[in-house]
């Protein structure tokens, strides 16, 4: 195997460059068969021992980082919160320690502070891949959007691709941000003021305030979570109002363009910053980025450990 | 002290030949200074001496009144594997520093004269700095009933603050600077708005933005400012506006001393140093409260320090373990500690990009703050206490975690190169710091 084409760790796309982005989207790419088999195994990472260490709830990351570490035929092991030694109050760079003695090879960490991920890799050895961390990045959900959008328009440069919603407390955002100017997409960022977070011009962004305006301008929504907690916190009054003023509904994606797709994170909000008969619709790609989650975890895994971009021509346990 | 005069328990010194720099006299001049059981005797050229007084020579050296810095936190009582009195006061004489003000927030906090009064003798036991005790303005720190600024007073207390917390209350504030002006003191307020604040971990801009972490607005700091600017004019009391850090903050200052009223500020070298983008890579040595923030918002500070709208220079010395900074950003606390590199930020940050002369930036750190305080000190007049620096101004020096005398060594500045440096630091007549330029006599 040559040396490892994206470094030790994946923190976040602020750091990857256009080049090592597209290497990870065509990897997974060419992984995306794999779940397709009747025997979804290859034999790339076995030996291999994966932590998958979640110290936030997580279903639809964590089963897809999982699926991915299996697909690849590592040997994992999962560790949320609730069953580890943090919650009797160890700190993360005491589970860091102990990870490094058991001689594991990768870490996938999700975590609620905002650097975490970063925090970690600097003090073990082992990859550290981020699911994760507070409101920074989720690089892994940014390169399944990218993935998912390559599929549909055959390219990333030009496309106009808004992000909709809570972007202040949007780690997806933040990733998506970095990847799509990367690659050369024009981003929107839209929302209310107080879920807008200061000086995002400055990275390349235009900013919107009207939900209408930016559907009518894109050729891609990113539709983001409003977790109920932000309107507890005051950041908007209701959920109700929200929906009036930024939900993405049928009547709003009627007056967009033709072929305006629509994505989402997930979980979704059915009624509140989208709308069901959207979400469900045949403009909608969010089963879709699901599907590729698991192809570009699987390529991240894969070239975390080293390996080539012509992973194909290893032997296959089912060739 | 092993030496005596005329066999007495107190010792005399001579310091020979330095470049003497005195603010409070306005002199800047190649002299000796002669101490005499405690107390400057004679600053001159060529003083003659007994035999048998011990004599530092110093030229080529700057010898100015002992540095004073009113904000510090020295962690004791309750968190003394942070920091004690003995060894924030031994840290504060490797920086040049002979009178340090300790702000009440330790474990208990300092409400009460029996506190104040623990304070007063673990530093005398500690025999380094001169530690002038700060009062809390309220019972416990909470932010209700005044505390007994007169007994604290009597017990030593040199100003009251509830630094580490702002004093929310307007009326609480209005009620302190006026209680406080029977006695003279300041009211130091941390200035901030925690509903603005709430939860923030760094300045609020776009590195905040990248990062993810929550932000602090500026207007946090400015609005209560603002706000204790207006009740200092209301009740005539002496508010000293603690490590300001924002543009807005200097220019509100500026106007209420264009209207002379009873406000003073102080800055620290970081926020006159560093920027927000020091945060980059979640460094919890660049976590502190008021946070770093923007270019713009430290030009300020600079220009501050350079026209007096910023009266002096005070490190806010906060000392943590290193646990608790080897944490995520979000969970480590807020601080740095300073006494030891504030002299050599100093010099390399105003001094030498010419923007404030040697003598202000001693006036800005010595002669200054004990005026703002009404502490003795700051001055060489003859009479005075003899608390004297003799630094090296232009020795280039590497800050090491090893070397810090702090029992902490939570810095921003390790491994970055400061120019200036106390070599000797001279409390009451004693040598209580030597970097090697008082050698025994032969």
């Amino acid at each position: 195997m040559t040396a490892a084409p994206l470094g030790k760790d994946l923190v976040g796309l602020e750091e990857l460059s256009a080049s090592q982005i597209t290497l990870i989207l065509d990897t997974a790419e060419a992984f995306k068969e794999v779940s397709e088999r009747p025997i979804k195994k290859v034999p790339a990472l076995r030996g291999k021992t994966i932590v998958n260490l979640f110290f936030e709830a997580s279903t639809r990351t964590r089963i897809s980082f999982e699926f991915a570490e299996k697909r690849l035929s590592a040997d994992t092991v999962n560790v949320a919160t609730q069953s580890s030694s943090v919650s009797k109050g160890e700190t993360l760079v005491d589970t860091a320690r102990n990870l490094e003695a058991m001689r594991i090879d990768m870490v996938v960490i999700r975590h609620p502070a905002s650097g975490a991920a970063r925090f970690l890799g600097e003090r073990i050895r082992s990859n550290v891949i981020n699911a994760g961390d507070g409101k920074h990045e989720h690089p892994t959900q940014a390169l399944l959007d990218l993935l998912t959008l390559r599929d549909r328009f055959g390219r990333i440069e030009g496309l106009k691709v808004a992000i909709c919603g809570d972007v202040l407390h949007s780690r997806v955002a933040r990733s998506n941000i970095w990847g799509l100017l990367k690659l050369g997409a024009h981003v929107v960022v839209c929302g209310p003021p107080t879920l807008l977070p200061k000086g995002l011009e400055a990275l390349g962004v235009t900013v919107m305030h009207r939900i209408d305006e930016a559907m009518q301008w894109a050729d891609a929504i990113n539709v983001l979570r409003l977790q109920l907690e932000r309107m507890e916190s005051g950041f908007v009054p209701s959920l109700r109002e929200y929906n009036r003023i930024f939900g993405v509904t049928r009547e709003r994606l009627a007056r967009a363009k033709r072929d305006l797709v629509i994505m989402h994170p997930g979980p979704i909000n059915r009624g509140v910053e989208i709308d069901s008969d959207v979400a469900d619709g045949s403009q909608s790609l969010i089963l879709p980025q699901v599907t590729n989650g698991v192809a570009v975890r699987m390529a991240v895994l894969y070239l975390l450990a080293g390996g080539a971009p012509e992973w194909r021509n290893q032997p296959a346990d089912d060739r | 002290m092993a030496e005596s005069a005329g066999g007495r328990s107190m010792s005399a010194v001579l310091i020979a030949g330095g470049r003497v720099i005195d603010p409070s006299r306005n002199t800047d001049d190649l002299a000796d200074v002669y101490v005499v059981d405690g107390r400057i005797e004679a600053v001159g050229r060529n003083i003659a001496v007994a035999e048998g007084v011990r004599r530092v020579d110093v030229a080529g050296k700057v010898v100015a009144p002992g540095l004073i810095d009113v904000h510090v936190h020295l962690r004791e009582p309750g968190q003394e594997h942070m920091e004690t009195i003995a060894t924030g006061a031994m840290a504060a004489v490797a920086g040049g520093f002979t009178g340090i003000c300790a702000m009440p927030n330790t474990d208990p906090v300092i409400d009460n004269q029996a506190a104040v009064g623990f304070v007063v003798r673990q530093a005398i036991r500690a025999g380094k700095a001169r530690v002038y005790p700060i009062g809390c303005v309220s019972l416990g720190q909470n932010g209700q009933h005044l505390a007994e600024f007169g007994e604290m007073v009597a017990a030593g207390a040199v100003a009251v603050s509830d630094d580490g917390k702002p004093v929310v209350s307007s009326q609480l504030m209005r009620t302190a600077l006026e209680y406080a002006r029977i006695f003279g003191i300041p009211v130091a307020d941390h200035c901030e708005d925690p509903t603005l604040s709430h939860c923030g971990v760094m300045h609020e801009g776009l590195v905040a933005t990248r990062l993810g972490l929550k932000g602090i607005p500026s207007a946090a700091e400015e609005i209560m400012v603002a706000r204790d600017i207006i009740l200092a004019e209301l009740t005539g009391g002496h508010v000293h506006l603690c490590h300001m850090s924002t543009k807005g903050s200097v220019e509100l200052i500026r106007r209420a001393k264009e209207r002379h009223l009873n406000v003073t500020a102080e800055a620290t070298p970081h926020h006159f140093s560093m920027t927000h983008e020091r945060c980059e890579g979640y460094d919890t040595n660049a976590k502190m409260n008021p946070p770093l923030r923007e270019a713009a918002d430290r030009e300020a500070i600079r220009h501050g320090l350079r026209d007096g709208t910023i009266d002096c220079i005070a490190t806010d010395h906060a000392p943590h373990h290193y646990d608790t900074k080897q944490r995520e950003f979000d969970e480590a606390p807020n601080g740095i500690v300073g006494l030891e590199t504030a002299l050599g930020v100093g010099i390399r940050e105003l001094v030498e990009p010419g923007l404030v002369t040697l003598p202000d930036l001693i006036a800005r750190m010595s002669t200054i703050p004990a005026r703002v305080f009404h502490l003795e000190g700051g001055t060489l007049a003859v009479g005075a206490p003899a608390d004297v620096v003799v630094i090296d101004p232009g020795r280039r020096w590497t800050v090491r975690a090893n070397d810090l005398h702090s029992k902490s060594a939570n810095s921003p500045y390790l491994g970055e190169t400061l120019t200036g440096q106390a070599d000797l630091t001279v409390v009451a007549g004693r040598i209580v710091f030597d970097r090697g330029v008082a050698k025994p006599d032969a």
